[in-house]
């Protein structure tokens, strides 16, 4: 992207310096920077669990049903339907979820979640595509049916039944089980047990090594198949918008219904199919945090589908964007179940803050003044937030995606670009 | 005139019908009886007790209607109606707990605290859009976690009554004189006699000087024409001089002013809270975005779904005798609710299409004849599109 806005590209002899500041390269760059940044915190701290295995497989947990929320919203969006009403779909996921998880297992759950949420999308799309009903407005009343729908079905299917209620299902039939990845984590390979080579980095304590080392071997230990799966889903959607024809449709739908009428596209079939996708993916979410709690529980969603609105416009509307923010988010989420949550809130304020100050110095030094005082202000609050709290209350972590994501629309709305015609009730004919 | 009102009703007529079909259907599926079920449903409603009961739960429902009716008049999605009211409420019980004021001030005083802290949180949002342009939908659901999220840390960090040994979450109990006492005697007044135990709460009153207060501003004021030509076409009212951010301002200070008076029936009048706790009704925000929506913003028809709303509430009630969940108020409220805002929908275009047409025809017609009525399409028929 940008280096086409360059005014004078050498496409003949780029620098080694040139090409390792190229988009291709940023993503290193960032994760690298983001390690660096919590290796400093987790030794100026002196708290290994910030990066430790376990710390970081509790935030995949986490940030998997919120991931999903955003795709969900990210496959709608694109195809031209703003879904505020996916939070109830995550709903409608759980309860399908609970109750074929119950009568048939784990992995009926799921599929159960995602037909659950297919069929909050496809309702909502009925209200939004064929009547053309403004989306927030449609998107409000699905948020405000599926609760209902979901108690009415728990009242009828789980009150009196062993360990069943109207708030809970019996619980699930089983696990859905656990990959560990050979050789990274030791997992089994044919009854073999292989070295946990990010184990081992992990136990040197090094700066940076053993922070390597406690990300990947969180990210490759013991991790849920639907997690896995959920991991999946961000490749498959990211390469089925963009890299095929209905990937192409979709996103025209969202971009230009009038012109992708003109070439013969159907637009009320793809964004019928966008929220077919994304109630299917809120769902999935939805079947998510029901393997992981091992039954339905009523208000089990508890605002992730917006949420995952919010990875969404965190993440500019792109996938590896909206996987960042999930990360971000399913950290700051996943340090409250940890053993010693106040801990790890000051330890994470810690590295928010030293990474705000090399933020200000980078933006300085690109002679952005009005970004960097901004950064700067945030920074020392953030310090003064990391010496004041002597033991933060956890409310103050619950909040902290929501305040993130204004800040960061605050910072960056001119620099977002949500897909142009989406909301817009559209009709063939129109212009 | 009937023909008006014969216009504004039938998608509504059409939406109960429907939502009695769905929710009899699930009944069927569910292996319940219908037909037994709705009759049940009468008989519990049929009572003044149980007319009582419907109003003072309708109250601060149609309040919360209002509060996002304001901001729908003109587009914006007021979405953090339910944060704003929250953190409202929790402020101003506290402050209530902590000044002692004569009766009436006493009350005032409470108002004044609520309806500033919910205008000043959806002001936010409002800064947030004009100066950096940031969706009104985005930053007021961002809002509302955040509300949520700072008021169980005031409640549980600052606010926290600590002579009740500190254990229950909840703030001091307001004095009697920040008590707004029920409507019993002034009903007795005229003759009708309560059951011994059925208060009429003493918020209704406010609600009613609220949705009057909020006709006159939209249908008799300046502010109430630029806003709804604001919502109609943005670009009309700018090229008329309204001032765009002054709107966007305003409005959403008004939405949240009046959503921070969503808890004080609650707080001020019912017996039951006085004081915001853990108990404290957490969704009534939500709640009137799907009443606002059901009652086309307009303040009597805001009131009707508050009413329906808070009767099929009550309705379900008693149902469990009869082994059909309760639940099923909830399925009534939803298919309800989702039809009426497809029908509406389709009214609008319906409407939309038959005033083209007639002006379509007029046009032709007035190659020949002398000049026709114009347009019959005035902004007083006209609705916004939510």
């Amino acid at each position: 992207m940008t280096t086409t806005m360059n005014p004078a590209p050498a496409p003949a002899r780029t620098s080694m310096m040139t090409r390792l500041m190229s988009p291709r390269f940023r993503v290193m760059w960032i994760t690298l920077a983001v390690v660096t940044v919590m290796s400093m915190a987790r030794i100026i701290a002196d708290n290994d669990d910030l990066t430790s295995s376990g710390t970081i497989g509790v935030a995949l947990r986490t940030a998997a049903p919120i991931g999903l929320a955003g795709l969900s919203g990210l496959v709608a969006e694109r195809s031209g339907t703003i879904n505020i009403g996916l939070d109830g779909m995550m709903v409608m996921g759980t309860i399908f979820a609970g109750w074929w998880g119950w009568q048939y297992g784990p992995w009926m759950a799921l599929l159960g979640g995602i037909i659950g949420g297919m069929l909050g999308g496809l309702l909502m799309s009925v209200a939004t595509t064929t009547f053309g009903v403004n989306h927030i407005v449609a998107g409000v009343a699905i948020n405000l049916i599926a609760p209902g729908i979901a108690r009415f079905m728990a009242s009828e299917l789980f009150v009196g039944e062993q360990g069943g209620s109207v708030t809970s299902s019996p619980g699930n039939k089983g696990d859905i089980g656990e990959l560990t990845v050979p050789f990274l984590s030791g997992g089994d390979l044919f009854g073999w047990q292989t070295p946990d080579i990010m184990g081992w980095l992990e136990d040197t304590g090094w700066f940076i090594i053993a922070d390597i080392g406690g990300i990947v071997g969180g990210l490759t230990t013991n991790v849920s198949w639907d997690v896995v799966l959920t991991i999946g889903m961000f490749f498959a959607i990211a390469y089925l918008l963009w890299h095929t024809p209905l990937g192409l449709r979709l996103r025209f739908s969202g971009e230009r219904p009038s012109a992708a009428d003109s070439l013969g596209v159907s637009v009320h079939l793809m964004r019928y199919v966008g929220m077919a996708m994304s109630g299917a993916l809120a769902g999935m979410g939805g079947a998510v945090l029901v393997l992981f709690a091992g039954r339905y529980q009523e208000n089990q969603v508890a605002g992730r589908g917006f949420l995952g609105l919010a990875t969404m416009i965190f993440g500019n509307w792109m996938p590896a964007g909206t996987a960042a923010g999930a990360a971000l988010f399913g950290y700051a989420q996943g340090i409250t179940l940890r053993t010693d949550p106040g801990e790890l809130v000051r330890a994470l304020l810690l590295a928010a803050a030293i990474g705000l100050v090399l933020t200000t110095i980078l933006m300085a030094i690109r002679k952005s003044w009005e970004g960097a005082g901004f950064v700067a202000v945030t920074a020392i609050v953030t310090f003064w937030a990391y010496f004041a709290a002597e033991s933060p209350n956890n409310q103050l972590v619950f909040v902290t995606p929501y305040v993130v994501t204004l800040i960061a629309v605050s910072v960056g709305a001119q620099r977002l670009r949500p897909p142009a015609e989406e909301g817009i009730p559209w009709f063939k004919g129109m212009q | 005139m009937f023909e008006k009102i014969w216009r504004g009703a039938i998608a509504p007529i059409i939406a109960a019908l429907a939502a009695v079909a769905i929710s009899s259907i699930a009944l069927l599926i569910s292996g319940n009886d219908p037909i037994e079920a709705f009759v049940e449903m009468w008989k519990t409603i049929d009572s003044t007790e149980s007319v009582v009961l419907i109003i003072n739960r309708a109250v601060p429902y149609y309040i919360s209607g209002v509060a996002v009716a304001i901001g729908f008049k003109m587009n914006l999605f007021n979405i953090g109606s339910n944060g704003q009211y929250l953190l409202a409420a929790l402020i101003a019980g506290w402050a209530g707990s902590e000044v002692s004021l004569p009766p009436v001030l006493h009350v005032m005083f409470i108002f004044l605290v609520a309806v500033t802290v919910g205008g000043l949180w959806a002001l936010i949002a409002a800064i947030l859009n004009v100066t950096r342009n940031v969706n009104v939908v985005v930053s007021t659901i961002m809002l509302n976690y955040i509300a949520i999220g700072l008021s169980s840390f005031l409640l549980a960090e600052l606010f926290r009554d600590e002579e009740n040994g500190g254990l229950v979450a909840q703030t001091k109990e307001l004095p009697a004189s920040a008590q707004i006492p029920p409507l019993n005697r002034v009903i007795e007044f005229f003759g009708f006699n309560f059951a011994p135990g059925v208060n009429l709460y003493g918020f209704l009153p406010f609600a009613i000087v609220l949705g009057f207060a909020y006709w006159l501003l939209l249908n008799r004021s300046r502010f109430g024409y630029d806003l709804r030509l604001s919502g109609l076409n943005a670009d009309a009212a700018e090229a008329a001089g309204v001032n765009p951010k002054k709107m966007v301002l305003i409005t959403l200070f008004l939405s949240g002013a009046v959503a921070g008076m969503i808890g004080l029936p609650y707080l001020l009048a019912d017996p039951n809270f006085h004081k915001y706790g853990d108990a404290f009704p957490t969704m009534v925000g939500f709640t009137g975005l799907g009443l606002a929506l059901l009652g086309r913003n307009n303040p009597i028809g805001i009131a009707a779904a508050a009413l329906v709303w808070a009767t099929i509430e009550r309705a379900t009630q008693r149902l469990g005798p009869l082994g059909v969940p309760p639940e099923i108020g909830r399925i009534l409220q939803g298919s309800f609710l989702l039809v009426a805002v497809i029908a509406y929908e389709v009214v609008r275009r319906r409407n939309e299409a038959a005033a083209v047409a007639s002006a379509a025809a007029a046009t032709i017609a007035h190659k020949h004849d002398p000049p026709p009525d114009p347009p019959r399409e005035s902004l007083e028929k006209q609705e916004s599109p939510a």
